[in-house]
């Protein structure tokens, strides 16, 4: 039987984690969580694989791929900025309306009347900019990992549609405040695709709901910004994360991989010794 | 396989609950391949770095937005152009393009190559035994690469109104460090390195230099009429 479940209950627990351990072991925390305080590793592993949020992960992982200078935890932290950009979205949402010149007014409302309006605003702005710089740097250090080798390719793959999707979604918010920033932005964008041979004016006549960039357009980028991209981006991510499991995880190169064997193997024996 | 492999631990609930049980293995996983890497369980190892990232990187966005305001300016108005009209930053590589070449080339033939060479990098060159440039033949690789080298800045300095400075000084810059470790021989560190990059790695960092260049001078240093100007003397516009 286990030998080192043991030595993973610590002998006095403080009276809040009594606590925790009552309301998971009572009938409606079972409930919830089926499983206890995750202090034994039979909980741990329940903790993972029942958990519907977790269970993105194996229940154990490499040492070699949780090390931060491996990734600077970059996809992460671009998922991170994502949620964050659909949380402050939806409450921007609620004072938005996406008709000239409602919505420049609407931004001034977000300024100067609404509680708490600028700063929502602000990390909406700033969240949106870092999204884009994260999801450019990640992409970065898999090329130098090299993680984009077989049989990772088609995860790049989706990525690099990823990094599109990512830049659309940026785009499209660039003109929802309706000031002069916005308007000019994407008229300068929005110009180049006229230039596309044969379809130019067709494809500019789509995007902008006319001949030049006007309110039709902004319930465009609205709709885009707000819903399309939104749920496109959040399904490409799921199978994007589901991919690095399935495709065995964090890639570390096999020599990396030979030293973290050897320095553990040496750590495992003196160990056994003492036992 | 020993039984001691295994740390087997029923629940205290077991009678209740249907049964789980759980198979911990101390030193083994059964994918062949994997067993010999060290491994610790997700929670609470990566969980506890993955909260401190959350709260670290969120805070660290919500002290941003308290000191800094998002951008805004008069409303919109179609009569009046601004000068310089600049896109967001993450286009101003390409908008910093159209100063040399005409929008198809700028705006939709450039940008298509460079998301069809990133599509096809994984398929394209795979190079699984990450072999380093200068394996075998010498000379016939210096000689190609210098040719490729020259043709390029040829190419660069030929296409367009005024030579594009911003991507034929890359394009020098890399196919010279490519080609040292194969003159200069791989007695120090650092050539060593150099000699051991793929194809695949000087392409991309060659592409990431020029991207870089384009963006900073699209962002700082274009001015009205998208003149060159000193962003200490006259701002950032
Ligand atoms: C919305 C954008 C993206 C999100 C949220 C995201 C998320 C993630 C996460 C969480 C990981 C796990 C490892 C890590 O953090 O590095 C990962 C790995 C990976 N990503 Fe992304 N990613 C995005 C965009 C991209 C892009 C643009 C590319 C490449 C063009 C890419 C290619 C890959 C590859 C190949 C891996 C496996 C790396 C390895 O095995 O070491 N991803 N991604």
């Amino acid at each position: 039987m286990g030998t080192h479940a043991g030595s993973d209950q610590t002998p006095a627990r403080p009276l809040w984690l009594r606590l925790v351990d009552q309301v998971l072991a009572s009938r409606v925390g079972r409930s919830i969580l089926r499983h206890g305080y995750p202090n034994t590793n039979r909980n741990r592993s329940l903790a993972v694989f029942s958990n519907f949020f977790l269970h993105i992960h194996p229940v154990k992982v490499r040492t070699e791929a949780m090390r931060f200078s491996r990734t600077f935890y970059l996809g992460g932290l671009s998922a991170l900025t994502f949620a964050l950009l659909i949380g402050t979205g939806v409450l921007l949402m609620f004072y938005y309306h996406p008709s000239v010149p409602r919505a420049y007014q609407d931004m001034k409302d977000l300024e100067f009347v609404v509680s708490a309006g600028l700063f929502l605003r602000n990390l909406h702005r700033w969240s949106a900019h870092a999204m884009v710089a994260l999801v450019f740097l990640h992409m970065i250090r898999v090329f130098y990992a090299g993680a984009y080798r077989p049989p990772r390719e088609f995860n790049w793959v989706i990525g690099v549609f990823l990094l599109i999707f990512t830049i659309l979604l940026s785009y499209t918010g660039y003109l929802l405040p309706w000031d002069q920033l916005a308007y000019w932005g994407v008229t300068v964008g929005t110009n180049m695709a006229r230039s596309v041979p044969l379809l130019g004016d067709e494809i500019s006549f789509l995007m902008l709901g006319g001949h030049q960039v006007d309110a039709n357009t902004l319930v465009r980028f609205y709709v885009l910004h707000c819903v399309v991209l939104p749920l496109v981006l959040v399904l490409g991510v799921m199978v994007h994360i589901w991919r690095v499991r399935k495709d065995g995880g964090i890639y570390i190169p096999p020599e990396e991989r030979r030293a973290a064997h050897r320095a553990c193997r040496v750590e495992g024996e003196s160990g056994r010794e003492e036992a | 396989m020993s039984a001691s492999d295994f740390e087997i631990v029923a629940g205290d609930d077991a009678r209740k609950d249907p049964v789980r049980v759980v198979l911990v293995q101390e030193d083994e996983r059964p994918v062949v391949d994997l067993h010999e890497d060290p491994m610790v369980m997700t929670v609470p190892h990566l969980m506890v770095r993955e909260v401190i990232t959350i709260i670290a990187a969120s805070l660290f966005l919500v002290l941003v937005s308290i000191l800094f305001d998002a951008p805004l300016e008069e409303l919109a108005d179609p009569q009046r152009t601004p000068n310089p009209a600049k896109a967001p930053w993450y286009f101003l590589g390409l908008q910093e393009l159209l100063h040399y070449y005409p929008p198809l080339i700028s705006g939709v033939i450039l940008p298509g190559v460079v998301i069809g060479a990133l599509v096809v990098v994984p398929y394209f060159e795979i190079n699984l035994k990450r072999e380093p440039l200068w394996t075998h033949g010498r000379e016939r690789k210096l000689l190609s690469i210098a040719v490729a080298t020259v043709l390029v800045s040829i190419f660069f300095y030929v296409s367009a109104p005024h030579p594009v400075w911003p991507i034929i000084g890359p394009t020098l810059f890399c196919g010279g460090l490519m080609m040292l470790p194969g003159i200069v021989g791989t007695e120090s560190r650092l050539m060593d390195w150099f000699a051991r990059r793929s194809l695949a790695f000087w392409i991309f960092t060659w592409f990431l230099i020029t991207a870089v260049i384009l963006t900073v001078i699209g962002v700082y240093f274009r001015g009205p009429g998208w003149e060159f100007t000193l962003p200490w003397r006259d701002g950032v516009y």
